[in-house]
């Protein structure tokens, strides 16, 4: 059980608090309604941008960093297709440190033109370095392309293309900022050696005036329903074929999501799991397999990837994949294999609680998305979750119909090289 | 109304009381040593066994990390499928790590299940087997992987860096090639695994929510295991490359750079060890430092510019690391190095001083929080043969060591001529 207390600001900000007096640190959360699902489809890889845009300086305070590590205390922050994050750990001492920080970015940036010129720049080489100068790099680009014809999910956090990135105006930002960075439109959540009223005390004294802002209405579009199987098929410059499958899953926290989300684990987590077995120890046909899900908040995908063994072709490693999810169609899960989902769920859960951070950014999503009170739940209703959720969800999902596949073919070698790079 | 324009008070991290927490010490009836620190607030426990099995030891290449990643691919009475499914049934993590000196084998597991546990991993340090078949797939497997690798610019540079600093034939410099993989044998292997898991030199650190009854069950299954001599460290017989700059290009359509500078550097046990600390923060040790505010936020040629110095038994290596824009890599190179004259000319200012040392100091702080956290500290400690007096006396330093001393290791240490300096398109 993780314990807690909230309260609302006038303004509409939502404040967590989870007391820990075992730590001689304190996490100050702030969790932005707004992720890349939230852009428009000709500027892409904004919401990420922006980002970065949080740490060039507030209305007030010209460096983000330097009073926090004066404080003694470090940060971080990362944006997803559904939500945009900020965290700072510090001594619980310099609380108030985090608070007057935090406050004042959620007032107002500075909008600098000489931080959007330079972080332009980085965002470009953040995308080179993770997707561009990487084998399988533009694997994502490809898949969400290929799977997404209407959501937004469509296209990456970073964004579909440099270009979006690199076009970005000081208008936009600001745009960006007035219509998301508000305190209705935001959680606050913090975890460590506090107290509620503490935390109370400051909120008001920090947070209280910022003018509340609009409420976001989301309204995206919905992914109509796949008719047909697709393919993708591509050649790239690198050493091994690669197979990605994906299937449209379930939204997000609904009984369907613990039993897709367990579903996942039986196929590819670990190697004991089936694909693993079957697909790598027993047929040999992939030198990896994995099968996992994306934990989106709208409808996410179920995703199959593995690299094929040599000489092993497309069509004999997807046919060899279907018949695994055939079984799991089916046939029930022994009580042995659902007793074993459980007590890896228990001890997942059990490790994570353990840490502060993952304490204060957990509380601060289940809140912005109905309660926070929800994290308590989770256990239960993994446990609740019988063989037959997991063979009707198997059913549901794995539908040939509501699958795509990338092939991701190693370019054959224009002249015999050798296998070995020389470098020395 | 506030005052949002000044900072509220804070309790300067220079005040803090900074102790390494207490820990235990008990020893099995084979006088394997176990390291225990106790706390937590969930039934959660991580076991590790530290063996001196690393890549320093083996006799032929990639010997020492296949007998590691396969020690649980079969033993007398199990198949790799009954191992993996026996963890994974009661929610337990087993995990290995392979180094230079030490092998880590780990068991994360609900402090509830760890008795039923640990009898499996006495048989895997018992009963190994390393079956035909699965060292035939491991190689195929592993020679894949190796080839994705190689076709990642850190990666190539990497191996470049620790080989122009020890040598080829030296083990911290030796690289894996897909024909030493080709040439493992089942006998090389077992070999291994009789010499150094069979009569192994080892121990264990436990860290978690436990009863003392762990202690006993540790002794129950390990304490009967034959213990072997004490290994010795690496020889210091570097043959570093004569060519300090190295720059290749391997991928023509590459869009950046992997740029890799780096030196040798007394190790922990030398006086500057400590102090250097500090510099290497000022010069690359945190997001505000100054290859940062230069390289990333000034002129924005990377996602990020990182400087570090990596531990070894006798030596250590100050490296700087990043990846750059390919038409702005010679530029952030030349940025680095002027950033090593900017301060072996002039003094780091007061407040910078501070900033880095608070940071530093508020950095050592979250490092005791938490059993999972201090126990890497400690761990990190009894490993280098080091008492508790190490960790006060290194935050002495940090809360004292001096501008003027800054400048002048500076002046000894950050010399152009001296790094390495590696790019790989």
């Amino acid at each position: 059980m993780i314990n807690y207390s909230k309260f609302v600001l006038d303004n509409g900000l939502r404040v967590i608090v989870n007391e820990d007096p075992s730590t001689p640190l304190v996490v100050v959360n702030v969790l932005y309604d707004v992720g890349a699902r939230d852009e428009d489809s000709t500027k892409t890889g904004f919401a990420h941008l922006f980002e970065h845009l949080m740490f060039g300086g507030s209305l007030h305070i010209p460096d983000y960093d330097s009073p926090l590590q004066i404080a003694g205390g470090e940060n971080n922050a990362f944006t997803t297709n559904d939500i945009t994050n900020y965290y700072c750990q510090l001594p619980a001492e310099n609380i108030e440190t985090a608070f007057w920080l935090e406050s004042d970015r959620m007032l107002s940036l500075a909008f600098s033109q000489e931080s959007l010129d330079v972080q332009r720049k980085v965002v470009s080489e953040e995308f080179k370095e993770n997707y561009t100068n990487q084998p399988y790099g533009d694997v994502w680009s490809l898949l969400r392309e290929l799977t997404y014809k209407v959501h937004p999910y469509r296209w990456m956090t970073i964004g579909k293309e440099l270009s979006h990135i690199e076009k970005a105006e000081l208008e936009d930002v600001k745009k960006f900022f007035y219509k998301h960075y508000t305190p209705v439109n935001a959680v606050l959540s913090v975890a460590g050696n506090v107290t509620t009223e503490q935390v109370k005390e400051l909120a008001i004294k920090w947070f209280g005036d910022i003018p509340p802002g609009n409420k976001y209405e989301r309204n995206l579009p919905k992914e109509p329903e796949q008719k047909e199987h697709r393919v993708l098929e591509v050649e790239r410059k690198v050493p091994v074929d690669a197979l990605f499958k994906a299937w449209h899953s379930v939204e997000w926290n609904t009984p369907e999501y613990y039993a897709m989300d367990l579903l996942t684990d039986v196929l590819g987590s670990g190697k004991a799991s089936r694909l693993y077995q079957s697909l790598v120890k027993e047929k040999k046909l992939f030198s990896k397999i994995d099968c996992y899900h994306t934990g989106s908040v709208d409808m996410g995908l179920v995703v199959i990837e593995g690299r094929l063994a040599k000489a092993v072709s497309f069509q004999e490693a997807e046919e060899a994949i279907d018949t695994e999810l055939k079984k799991v169609k089916e046939e029930l899960l022994s009580d042995m294999e659902l007793e074993k989902l459980k007590n890896r769920v228990e001890s997942a859960l059990a490790f994570e609680d353990t840490s502060l951070r993952s304490r204060a950014t957990d509380l601060a999503i289940f809140e912005l998305r109905g309660d926070a009170g929800m994290i308590n739940e989770v256990k239960d209703k993994y446990f609740a979750v019988t063989s037959s959720d997991i063979q009707s969800i198997a059913r549901k999902i794995f539908r040939e119909e509501n699958s795509s596949s990338l092939r991701y073919k190693s370019e054959k070698k224009q002249k015999s090289e050798p296998e070995k790079e020389k470098n020395d | 109304m506030i005052n949002r324009l000044m900072p509220p008070a804070h309790k300067s991290p220079m005040e803090f009381k900074l102790r390494l927490p207490e820990y235990e010490v008990a020893h099995l009836k084979n006088n394997i040593p176990v390291y225990l620190v106790n706390g937590g607030a969930e039934d959660v426990v991580k076991v590790e066994w530290v063996f001196k099995a690393g890549k320093i030891y083996e006799k032929k290449n990639a010997i020492a990390s296949a007998t590691r990643e396969l020690i649980n691919s079969g033993t007398t009475t199990k198949t790799a499928f009954d191992i993996s499914n026996h963890f994974e049934y009661y929610g337990a993590y087993f995990s290995t790590a392979g180094y230079n000196e030490t092998v880590t084998i780990s068991l994360n597991s609900l402090t509830k299940h760890l008795e039923v546990l640990l009898p499996l991993v006495r048989e895997l340090f018992t009963e190994a087997v390393y079956p035909e078949e699965e060292i035939t797939l491991y190689k195929k497997n592993r020679i894949q992987r190796l080839k994705v690798s190689l076709e990642k610019s850190e990666f190539q540079a990497n191996r470049l860096v620790n080989e122009a600093l020890f040598g080829a034939r030296h083990p911290y410099g030796r690289k894996v090639d897909i024909e030493d993989i080709e040439a493992i044998e089942r006998k090389d292997l077992l070999d291994f695994y009789k010499e150094y898991f069979l009569r192994g030199d080892s121990m264990i650190f436990v860290s978690g929510k436990f009863t003392p009854a762990v202690i006993e069950q540790l002794d129950r299954f390990f304490g009967d295991l034959e213990v072997g001599p004490k290994r010795g460290v690496a020889e210091n017989h570097f043959q570093p490359m004569d060519e300090k700059v190295l720059h290749k290009v391997l991928n023509e359509k590459g869009v950046q750079g992997a740029i890799r500078l780096a030196r040798l550097f007394p190790s922990f046990k030398h006086p500057d060890f400590k102090p250097a600390l500090v510099l290497n923060a000022v010069y690359g040790g945190y997001f505000g430092s100054r290859l940062m505010s230069n390289i990333r936020e000034e002129k924005g040629y990377t996602y990020g510019i990182y400087s570090f110095i990596q531990n070894y038994p006798d030596t250590a290596v100050w490296h700087v690391a990043t990846e750059a824009g390919r038409d702005v890599a010679e530029a952030a190179i030349e940025e680095s190095f002027k950033e090593m004259e900017i301060l072996r000319n002039t003094k780091v200012a007061d407040d910078e001083l501070m900033l880095v040392k608070n940071y530093m100091l508020g950095k050592r702080l979250a490092s005791l929080d938490g059993p999972f956290s201090i126990m890497e500290r400690i761990k990190g400690m009894i490993l280098n043969d080091l008492d508790e007096n190490y960790f006060d006396e290194t935050t002495e330093v940090i809360r004292n060591v001096t501008a003027d001393e800054l400048q002048s290791l500076a002046n000894k240490y950050l010399l152009r001529d001296e790094f390495y300096d590696i790019l790989v398109i």
